[in-house]
C-alpha cells in the first residue's frame, strides 16, 4: 500500500501539493505511489527558481531507471525554491517522497486552484487502493 | 488474438516475494522486487543474484548428424567443443542478417541450442527448415526446462555446499557440467550475463521449488529482476538480441565476428557474410558515452555530422560508473574510438563520444 498523507492535495498525474505552511506558498513533489511505480530515479531536471508556470504545465521531467515523465504544475505559481539536494541524491525522491524528497516551492497565483486538487480520498481511489 | 501470456515455475515466488510483473517475450516476468533495480545491480556485482530466466528457449538436437546440422545452422563452430563446453553463436539468415543469438552446449549424446523467449517460434521455423537430409532429431524443449542464474563473486561460494559432488573450481568459464544441486538433477553451467562469476542451472521445472528454495536458504542472496539484467548485460556491451543485434544486422556489424568461423566449409549466411568481408562493412556497432547529462535510451534518434542516423540501440545510466553510455551503429568509416556524434533526447541534441567496451572492466566473470 502506497502512502498516501492526510493533510496534502493531489492531481490524477501524481504530484502532490503540501500547504502546511502558513504563507501563500505550497511544496510540491511526487507521490509515494508514483516512486513506486518509476523505480529507482535517476535524476530530476526542475526549473529555476523565478520561472512561472500555468496549471498543469509541464514543470520538469524525472528520470527512472525504466522510464522517463514529465512532472506537471498542479497550480499556477511562480517557483520561488529548488530542492538543491536532489541534485546529488536523487533517491531522496525514493526514500522519502512527501519529506525530503519534495521538488519545488510555489507561490501559489490563484488559492481557488487547489480546490479543485484531489483530497486523499480521491487519490486513494484514483490510484485503485 | 495475442496469445496469453505464460509463465515460468518461479512465478508465484515472484509475486510473493512482491515482484513488479511485467509482459517480456510473452512471459509474464519480474522486472524487479521491492530492493529496486540499482540495488539489484549492484547485489549482482558486489555479491551474489539470483535470475528467473525461465523464459529462456531449448532445443535438443540428436542424432549421427547432429554436429554437422548444427554447424550448418549456426556461425560458431561447435566441433571445437569438446564434451562439456558451451560456446556462444548465432543463426543467420542466408542474407547475413541475425535469426538469434544462442548458446550451443555439447553434451555426450547431444546438443542443447539455448535462444531467446521472444525467438523461440521464429528460430524453430527457421532450424526446421535447414534439417533437409541430415539424419538428426529436434525437440523443442523449452516447456520442460525450467533456467535459474546464480550471478556474482559469491555465486561459487553460496552454491558449492548445495552440491556436493561437483568441484565447482574444476568448472572453468564457458564449461558444464550435469550434477545434482540440492538433490536436483542439473546442467550446471559456468556461464551468464552479467560479467560476473556466476552459475545457470538447467532442470526440470516440476524441481524448481526444490532448487529455488535451497538456493535462497544459503542467505545472503539477492532476488534480481529482467531491469537488473538489462543493465548489467548493457554494462558489459553483451548484445540484446531485438536492441543491438536483429534481423538485419550481421555479426560483423555487430563486432560479433568472433563468433564466425568463416573457415567452416558452409554455413547458413556464409556467403553474405563473405561478401560483406570483401566489399568492407557500412556499419559498425559501437558503444558510446553522453558528454552531457541525459538518459540514453532504445530509440532516440543519432545524428552524425548533424544528419540523422539511426537511432539508440541500448542505453542507461550506468548503476556502476554514473556515465550515461549505450549502443549506435556508426559509418564504419567513422566509428573510431573518440569519434563524436550526438543523440536526441526529448528535442535536445546531447553530445556524445564513441568509447571502447565493454563500459565496465572489473567485473568477476572467468
Amino acid at each position: 500500500m502506497s502512502k498516501i498523507p492526510e493533510h496534502l492535495l493531489y492531481t490524477e498525474e501524481h504530484e502532490y501539493v503540501n500547504k502546511a505552511d502558513a504563507d501563500d506558498s505550497v511544496e510540491i513533489g511526487i507521490t509515494d505511489y508514483a516512486q513506486g511505480e518509476l523505480g529507482d530515479v535517476v535524476y530530476v531536471d526542475l526549473p529555476a527558481a523565478g520561472t512561472k508556470f500555468a496549471q498543469m504545465e509541464p514543470f520538469g521531467t524525472i528520470e527512472a531507471v525504466k522510464a522517463v515523465s514529465e512532472l506537471y504544475c498542479p497550480v499556477a505559481g511562480e517557483v520561488v525554491e529548488v530542492n538543491a539536494a536532489l541534485e546529488a541524491d536523487p533517491s531522496l525522491i525514493n526514500k522519502d517522497p512527501y519529506g525530503a524528497g519534495w521538488m519545488i516551492r510555489l507561490r501559489v497565483k490563484n488559492p481557488a486552484e487547489l480546490e479543485r486538487l484531489l483530497g486523499p480520498n480521491d487519490y486513494a481511489t484514483h490510484i485503485g487502493q | 488474438m495475442a496469445e496469453p501470456l505464460k509463465r515460468t515455475p518461479f512465478y508465484d515466488f515472484h509475486v510473493a516475494a512482491g515482484a513488479k510483473i511485467v509482459p517480456f517475450a510473452g512471459f509474464e516476468m519480474p522486472v524487479q522486487y521491492p530492493t529496486g533495480i540499482t540495488a539489484e545491480h549492484n547485489a549482482v556485482r558486489r555479491s551474489v543474484g539470483l535470475f528467473d530466466v525461465s523464459h529462456m528457449g531449448e532445443f535438443e538436437v540428436t542424432g549421427p548428424d547432429a554436429l554437422a546440422f548444427v554447424s550448418r545452422v549456426t556461425a560458431n563452430d561447435p566441433a571445437a567443443l569438446d564434451v562439456g563446453q558451451a560456446q556462444y553463436s548465432c543463426f543467420l539468415h542466408e542474407h547475413g542478417g541475425i535469426v538469434d543469438d544462442c548458446l550451443v552446449y555439447r553434451l555426450a549424446d547431444r546438443f542443447m541450442i539455448v535462444v531467446n523467449a521472444a525467438n523461440i517460434a521464429k528460430d524453430w521455423a527457421h532450424i526446421t527448415t535447414q534439417l533437409g537430409n541430415d539424419d538428426a532429431r529436434l525437440v523443442d524443449r523449452s516447456d520442460d526446462t525450467a533456467l535459474l542464474a546464480l550471478q556474482g563473486p559469491l555465486a561459487q561460494a553460496v552454491l558449492q555446499p548445495l552440491c556436493p559432488g561437483v568441484d565447482l573450481e574444476a568448472i572453468g568459464y564457458y564449461r558444464f557440467a550435469t550434477a545434482e544441486v540440492a538433490g536436483v538433477q542439473c546442467i550446471l553451467s559456468r556461464t551468464g550475463y552479467t560479467g560476473e562469476d556466476g552459475f545457470e542451472l538447467y532442470h526440470s521445472p516440476d524441481q524448481a521449488r526444490k532448487l529455488w528454495d535451497a538456493i535462497l536458504a544459503r542467505g545472503g542472496v539477492t532476488l534480481t529482476g529482467l531491469g537488473a539484467r538489462d543493465s548489467l548485460r548493457l554494462e558489459m556491451a553483451y548484445p540484446l538480441y531485438g536492441n543491438d543485434i536483429d534481423d538485419q544486422t550481421t555479426p560483423l556489424e555487430a563486432g560479433l565476428g568472433w563468433i564466425v568461423r568463416m573457415r567452416k566449409a558452409s554455413f547458413v549466411g556464409k556467403t553474405a557474410l563473405a561478401d560483406q568481408k570483401a566489399k568492407g562493412l557500412r556499419n559498425r556497432l559501437v558503444g558510446f558515452r553522453l558528454k552531457e547529462r541525459g538518459f540514453p535510451r532504445h530509440g532516440h534518434s543519432v545524428y552524425v555530422g548533424g544528419e540523422p542516423f539511426g537511432h539508440v540501440r541500448s542505453g542507461t545510466v550506468s548503476p556502476s560508473t554514473g556515465e550515461a553510455i549505450g549502443t549506435a551503429y556508426l559509418p564504419a568509416g567513422g566509428a573510431a574510438t573518440g569519434t563524436s556524434f550526438e543523440v536526441e533526447i526529448r528535442g535536445r541534441r546531447l553530445g556524445a563520444e564513441v568509447v571502447e567496451t565493454p563500459f565496465w572492466r572489473r567485473g568477476s566473470h572467468r
